[in-house]
């Protein structure tokens, strides 16, 4: 992990190389350092810290989303790169609405995360645009609703006990 | 090394075969005949002869879903707890060559319609053996992505609780389910500690 | 036709190659190598464009196991979402609980015992042997080598064995826990383990002399499925895959967590990085695994099994009669269960198949927010076209094989 001055250092290398715009926050917590991206800009922002970097990291392991409710923006996308010669991990997030959640693929960087932005598009509705076959890929293709979600009801059935037995409708079914 | 031979009350292997050998040409009086097919054939209904045979050369479906599915594959081919001493060891991976459905493991929303496909690809008789928990009952994952429990779409006969169950388990539900297959649902608690005729008290 | 024949029958053979068939045929059969099929190791589907009998493309279809624990997961409390997190990868439980474990541990910043990290190695790397021990059972019989199924459950047997003595059942033993480990190993474990370790190293010389000297297997997997190291680590495939490769990467060398460092042994790399290669690869890494265990019973430390913050783990049973405050805190674990303050972390072990990451999201509530969990066989499927451009159909299901894919943790 850089720790945190490296952190500021990689934040204020990316405002000058990418846009000045690009950084919305440094967050290191627990020995993990976050930087996070304005949407628009994550292709960029990972594919300098790919290439142009002085210090490489050209391993993307986990693309994965989540849902802050009731924080705004609501969902987030955590890229968790990796950097093999160094052995150090570094993350970085962007955050989007519900209401628009579309950003760019990063597919062309690093081909791995083709199945996991899949995997955020299916649980979380975020689009990648520009991703070479955005369909569902653990629920059925024709499924409606982002499960993953906060919002999302967990489903199943109610848990029938004694004292709740009579009061749920033809449970007997 | 002592040897020892016993007589058969006077009638050898050889004897025995000539005897048969007669009977089967017809040439016995009746004391004889009577004592010979006393102790050679052997009288049953044809129903119960036929689940005999179905019982003891069950034909599993190789289909296994999840972490049950292992637990299956360690009965069927692990040397300690093995299936094929009971005859069900041969698993046709063809619905239509299998009679046994073992469902091992959970059964998500998009898998249910494809068990219920192979369900009815299976020939008659067949039966259905709901392993582990979250066949039965979908177990701890009381969720949107899970059936809950293969009895929704699917006939079951026995369900088998664990998590996984154990192979032993599995094979005293095997064993209970040729029970069944023969008509004889005994190896309940009465049967086995001898408390026929007892009720209970609610 | 007549003049084919004139053609001695071992040339004949050897003029049906690859080349051979090349531009001039095109016809192009998509099959569904179902979600039900003996070879797929699971339920994964496999839509296979096929010319003749040579995979021209292959897209698989994944989901059919999806069982939603990520979200379960939001509505357990911390200790309750372990057996959750354990049935995702379901042939390397305890690395699914640890990758989990060690996660909520760096955000209570919680300090686990030198006994508890000793005993989570030994358990890690029982269950890595448990793990190829299966795969080399099951992939053996997808090639053909159906004696090896036998073998290797037998195997798997006494190891799960071990893990019934310690946790008391023989898969998803909720053993580790935020802290260290549920219960110290009983007498008579340290015995049967290495006992079990002796037998295990003939065991695999056994192994060894059926199928590395026999020229059918050698045959099916040499030289078949292999893909460019560049694309492996684009596709971000980790595990033996990579090793096979050639790059010798492995976080129990590179970023060591709880005592890696302390023991010696070595990381079986390869260096074509076909089939074969990777199957040397893992059985090379059960015998390191061996030493490990080896290893770590020798130099197993005294001292308490699990963390000593009342906070996060059960007081002992015998405090609760005379201790107050032991009471309250053994209610107050099973009822509401430990705070974790806001934050989040990612924590990734070697697992059998590659980098097992968990990521925690906490609110500060005794649920967490959110759970992923970085799966390595999801990421190592998307290998499999590159692996499967060109080759035949029995080759094919010879890459599925020892791409060991689970799919459990594929769709978790």
């Amino acid at each position: 992990m850089p720790d945190a001055t490296g952190l500021e250092l990689i934040a204020q290398r990316v405002r000058e190389s990418v846009g000045d715009d690009s950084v919305t926050d440094t967050i290191f917590y627990r020995g993990r350092a976050t930087l996070d991206v304005a949407p628009q800009s994550v292709h960029d922002v990972i594919a300098y810290l790919r290439d142009d970097d002085q210090e490489p990291w050209d391993r993307l392991m986990s693309l994965h989303g989540v849902d802050y409710l009731p924080a705004e923006p609501r969902l987030g996308v955590h890229y968790e790169l990796l950097s093999m010669e160094r052995a150090d991990r570094f993350n970085v997030r962007t955050r989007v609405g519900v209401e628009d959640p579309r950003l760019p693929t990063v597919v062309d960087v690093h081909p791995t995360a083709n199945f996991q932005e899949r995997e955020v598009y299916d649980m979380f509705g975020v689009v990648f645009e520009g991703h070479p076959d955005l369909r569902r890929i653990l629920m059925p293709e024709d499924y409606e609703g982002y499960p993953q979600r906060r919002d999302f009801p967990m489903g199943g059935e109610p848990v029938i006990y004694t004292f709740n037995e009579p009061k749920l409708p033809r449970w007997y079914d | 090394m002592e040897v020892t031979r016993t007589k058969i009350d006077g009638d050898s292997l050889r004897v025995r075969q000539l005897k048969a050998q007669q009977l089967l040409r017809g040439e016995l009086e009746d004391a004889d005949l009577e004592r010979e097919v006393e102790q050679r054939l052997l009288f049953t209904k044809l129903e119960t002869a036929q689940n005999w045979a179905r019982k003891n050369a069950l034909f599993p479906l190789g289909f296994g879903l999840a972490c049950c599915a292992i637990e299956m594959i360690t009965v069927i081919g692990s040397p300690r707890n093995d299936l094929s001493r009971f005859g069900a060891e041969v698993t046709r991976f063809s619905p239509r060559q299998a009679d046994l459905l073992i469902l091992s493991g959970r059964v998500s929303v998009k898998m249910a319609p494809i068990i219920r496909r192979l369900y009815e690809q299976m020939l008659e008789p067949k039966w259905v053996i709901a392993m582990g928990a979250c066949s039965s009952s979908a177990g701890m994952f009381n969720n949107y992505a899970v059936v809950q429990g293969a009895d929704k779409f699917l006939p079951v006969d026995i369900y088998v609780p664990g998590c996984p169950p154990r192979p032993e388990a599995l094979i005293y539900g095997i064993m209970k389910l040729q029970d069944e297959i023969m008509g004889d649902p005994s190896m309940g608690w009465r049967e086995r500690y001898r408390a026929e005729g007892t009720e209970e008290i609610a | 036709m007549t003049e084919a024949l004139d053609v001695p029958y071992r040339e004949r053979e050897r003029s049906v190659t690859m080349e051979s068939i090349g531009e001039e045929h095109d016809e192009l059969l998509t099959i569904n190598i179902g979600p039900h099929h003996p070879a797929t190791h699971g339920v994964l589907r496999l839509l296979t464009t096929l010319e003749g009998e040579i995979v021209r493309d292959v897209t698989p279809i994944i989901g059919y196991v999806h069982t939603g624990i990520e979200k379960s997961c939001e509505d357990q409390q911390y200790w309750k979402v372990i057996p959750f997190v354990e049935r995702m990868d379901y042939l390397s439980y305890y690395f699914n609980a640890m990758a989990f474990c060690l996660a909520v541990e760096s955000l209570l910043e919680e300090e686990v015992p030198a006994r508890a990290q000793w005993l989570r190695v030994i358990h890690l790397e029982l269950n890595r042997i448990a793990s190829h021990l299966f795969w080399i059972a099951t992939g053996s019989l997808d090639i053909g080598a159906i004696t090896m199924l036998w073998w290797g459950c037998r195997d798997r047997d006494l190891a799960l064995d071990l893990f019934e003595m310690s946790g008391g059942q023989r898969f998803h033993t909720r053993y580790f826990q935020v802290g260290g480990v549920i219960e110290d190993i009983p007498p008579g474990f340290e015995e049967m383990t290495r006992k079990f370790i002796k037998t295990m190293y003939t065991r695999i010389e056994q192994y060894l002399s059926l199928l590395d000297r026999n020229e059918i297997w050698l045959q099916r997997t040499k030289g078949t499925g292999i893909v460019p190291l560049e694309t492996l680590l684009e596709l971000g495939v980790t595990g033996p895959l990579l090793r096979a490769a050639g790059h010798p990467w492995d976080l129990r060398k590179a970023m060591p967590h709880s005592g890696y460092e302390n023991f010696d042994f070595t990381v079986p790399v390869g260096t074509v990085g076909d089939n074969y290669d990777r199957f040397r690869v893992r059985v090379e890494e059960m015998r390191q695994s061996l030493r490990i265990v080896e290893q770590a019973l020798d130099g197993l430390p005294e001292g308490p099994y699990i963390t000593a913050n009342r906070k996060v783990a059960l007081p002992p049973r015998h405090e609760l009669a005379t201790s107050m405050e032991a009471l309250i805190h053994h209610f107050k674990l099973v009822t509401e269960g430990f705070r974790v303050p806001a934050g989040e972390s990612y924590a990734a072990v070697e697992s059998p198949r590659g980098e097992l990451g968990c990521y925690v999201l906490a609110d500060g509530s005794s649920k967490p927010a959110r759970v992923h969990v970085r799966d390595p066989s999801f990421v190592n499927l998307q290998a499999l076209p590159e692996m499967a451009r060109g080759h035949l159909l029995a080759d094919f299901i010879t890459c599925v094989a020892m791409l060991d894919p689970i799919l459990g943790g594929v769709d978790r």
